[in-house]
């Protein structure tokens, strides 16, 4: 005999072939580390979605919150179909009709009464739940007008929260409680208002290795993920969520099993943090007594702390794009300088190598795009975007220029890739120099200034470039990408891009030999120089200055300190001679945990 | 208190499928009946008075649902709702706003 709906009440049996099943899915990883928590949903004009359950004794208060939200929904889509009616005719408000009989709809009625009841969800989270279960569908309808439906669903759901929210509506900078921020693509300007206090990782669905996003994370030493691609849909404010940003996958409804698995890896991470909290005060010195410098990777001024906390010896990479980003002007001589004199008088002495602008023309507003930029990583950005906008570049030099009174300020070129860019880049500094001496400002006349080795003719010149350069510092995201011809951005070939390549060591060692034998200092400071696992490898090959993100500080120096040079000498030759990234890897995985067997590997 | 089932399968034949605007007057029309009423489309079984439920079928021209009523006026309900498929949604009120005012 054939069923009736109404033995169904909530839908239950409607529901089962969608139901939410744990997903898993894949992005790019760009900060390490696992989180655990409650999602905040960004994109629904900011609305956050508040705590997932009531109280018992609340479920009939909060039905009737739900019913009074419905009831100013539908009037004031009453209102929307009558003005739109009036105006340009019936035909035009025939949508608000449809989304009348969508929020009068009894099966969503009871679906939501049904969480909110049996569940004890909020009515907030009931009604994103509800109507993102059939956005789902409709989006996986084919034809164009079908899976339009799921927007009318987000109106919906957008209305129903802003009344059933009203003047609770939180801002973003008013979190109170630890969440996983989600979003489509975040912009400095939300990152800035975030409060890193309660923010426990990050995924976006757009977004590449070097997005605003990965730098953030890194910063603030929280897992990330990006380019997850389209899942937002798939989720409501409030559902629990993994991140692990060291596979670079999010798991969305995890199951128990997965859920206990991660937060033993949590429990484990806490471990580890608190021991290498102990070292802070311990210098990053080898076991054979050689001492290693440790500088920490910033975007922003605040992250100095971080730096100071974990006992960096200063800044190996301030990275100055944020100024850049997010505005529809150049920021002004003032801003820039305001930004850098705050970190020279943070670091208190302590040297700050500062990177001139390292952006493509396609994030800078106000620079006209590129008609030839098929082949971005390959076109106008940095060093030489700075030099053919000399107004833009003479701006931040002199910024720059007037915080070397301050500290130990160092500029660095990024991206020079042949001797004559380096000679123009330094002259429009000298230009610069003569300007503030005109003007009787106060400068550093013998401020340090080096370049980034992040392209394989630089690599090539460093016999050469040795000869003008006051520093070097190895910028492995861009070499690596250049040496494998890789874009680590593009999802096709991103597997292929790593550091453990036989030529990317080449490379790598080439730069460190030439510049030790000139005696010039050099650093790295990619994410190679971050990863516990290279660290004896570089230190074999012979670096001795690292810069990494703070939070990455520790690990390097627990590293260090364990090993002693004879011996990463030895690791490092044996790296060297292996054919291919997964016989290197599992090498130098050995190594590491036979030195630091706590690292998660 | 046994009352009948009565069945009847129809094409959708308007090029846009039943989206939002069919949708609503389906649900709508449903909804005037005492009956229960479920639309079938290969194994999915929906309420037929939920534009939400409706409209999870993605029925597309040329899709064929069977629509199927228990209840004391399910004989009526059944013919008015094949009716309205079969016109291409065009009810009273749709004829009277396409025609010049």
């Amino acid at each position: 005999m054939d069923i009736a709906p109404d033995a169904d009440p909530a839908g239950s049996r409607f529901w089962r072939r969608i139901e939410a099943a744990m997903e898993r899915l894949q992005g790019i990883a760009v900060s390490p580390g696992i989180a655990i928590g409650e999602a905040l949903v960004l994109g629904n004009e900011g609305f956050r979605i508040p705590r997932r359950f009531l109280p018992r004794d609340a479920v009939e208060e909060e039905l009737d919150r739900l019913q009074l939200a419905f009831a100013a929904a539908i009037a004031e889509v009453e209102h929307n179909r009558e003005r739109v009616a009036e105006q340009l005719g019936d035909d035009y408000a025939a949508i608000f009709s449809a989304h009348l009989q969508m929020l009068r709809d009894k099966r969503l009625h009871e679906e939501i009464e049904e969480m909110i009841r049996e569940r004890h969800y909020s009515p907030e989270y009931s009604v994103s739940r509800a109507l993102r279960r059939y956005a789902k569908v409709f989006q996986t309808l084919e034809g164009q007008y079908m899976a339009e439906r799921a927007n009318d669903i987000f109106d919906i759901e957008k209305r129903l929260l802003r009344n059933l929210l009203g003047l609770r509506r939180e801002e973003l900078s008013q979190i109170t409680s630890p969440v996983l921020v989600l979003a489509h693509n975040l912009t400095p300007s939300e990152t800035a208002r975030l409060n890193p206090r309660f923010v426990l990782g990050m995924v976006t669905e757009a977004g590449g290795p070097v997005s605003h996003t990965a730098i953030v994370a890194e910063g603030l030493g929280i897992p990330a993920v990006v380019g997850v691609g389209s899942f937002l849909t798939d989720i409501s404010g409030g559902d629990t969520v993994i991140i692990d940003g060291d596979q670079g996958q999010i798991i969305l409804h995890p199951d128990e099993e997965t859920l206990a698995h991660y937060r033993h890896e949590v429990e484990e991470q806490r471990t580890l943090a608190t021991k290498l909290e102990s070292l802070r005060e311990l210098p990053a010195e080898t076991a054979d007594g050689k001492r290693i410098q440790l500088l920490g990777n910033i975007e922003f001024p605040h992250e100095v702390k971080q730096c100071q906390e974990r006992g960096a010896d200063g800044i190996g990479l301030y990275r100055t794009e944020f100024l850049y980003l997010g505005v529809d002007d150049d920021p002004s001589e003032e801003t820039h300088y305001e930004a850098y004199a705050s970190v020279a008088n943070a670091m208190q002495g302590l040297p700050i190598v500062m990177r001139t602008l390292d952006l493509g023309a396609d994030k800078m507003r106000t620079l006209p795009d590129s008609e030839d930029e098929r082949n971005p990583v390959l076109g106008l950005r940095s060093i030489r975007l700075t030099l053919r906008n000399r107004d833009l570049f003479r701006v931040q030099l002199r910024a720059i220029l007037r915080a070397s009174a301050l500290g130990d300020i160092r500029i660095m070129f990024p991206l020079v890739s042949t001797l004559i860019e380096f000679r123009q880049a330094k002259m429009v500094l000298a230009d610069a120099m003569e300007d503030l001496e005109e003007a009787g400002i106060a400068f550093n006349r013998d401020v340090p200034v080096g370049m980034m080795v992040e392209v394989p003719s630089a690599v090539m010149l460093m016999d050469r470039f040795v000869e003008e350069v006051d520093f070097f510092s190895i910028g492995t995201n861009d070499l690596i990408q250049y040496c494998l011809a890789v874009d680590r951005g593009n999802k096709d070939v991103a597997s292929m891009y790593t550091a453990a390549d036989p030529a990317v060591f080449r490379f790598v060692k080439m730069a460190i030999s030439t510049a030790n034998e000139h005696n010039v200092p050099i650093s790295m400071c990619g994410q190679m120089s971050g990863n516990p696992l290279y660290t004896m490898l570089l230190l074999g090959m012979g670096l001795r200055s690292f810069s990494v993100t703070p939070a990455a500080v520790p690990e390097i120096k627990r590293v260090c300190r364990s090993v002693t040079i004879e011996h990463c000498q030895r690791v490092a030759d044996y790296a060297c001679s292996l054919d291919g990234t997964r016989e290197i890897k599992a090498f130098l995985k050995e190594e590491l945990s036979k030195v630091f067997p706590e690292f998660p590997v | 208190m046994q009352s009948p089932i009565v069945k009847k399968t129809v094409a959708i034949s308007n090029p846009q499928g039943l989206h939002a605007r069919p949708a609503e007057l389906f649900a709508r029309l449903a909804l005037q009946f005492e009956s229960d009423v479920e639309v079938i489309r290969e194994g999915n079984r929906v309420d037929a008075k939920s534009i939400l439920h409706v409209l999870t079928l993605g029925a597309s021209q040329g899709t064929e649902l069977t629509l199927q009523a228990h209840g004391v006026d399910a004989e009526d309900a059944i013919e008015a709702l094949v009716r309205l498929v079969e016109s291409d949604f065009a009810t009273d009120e749709t004829m009277s706003q396409e025609s010049p005012s």
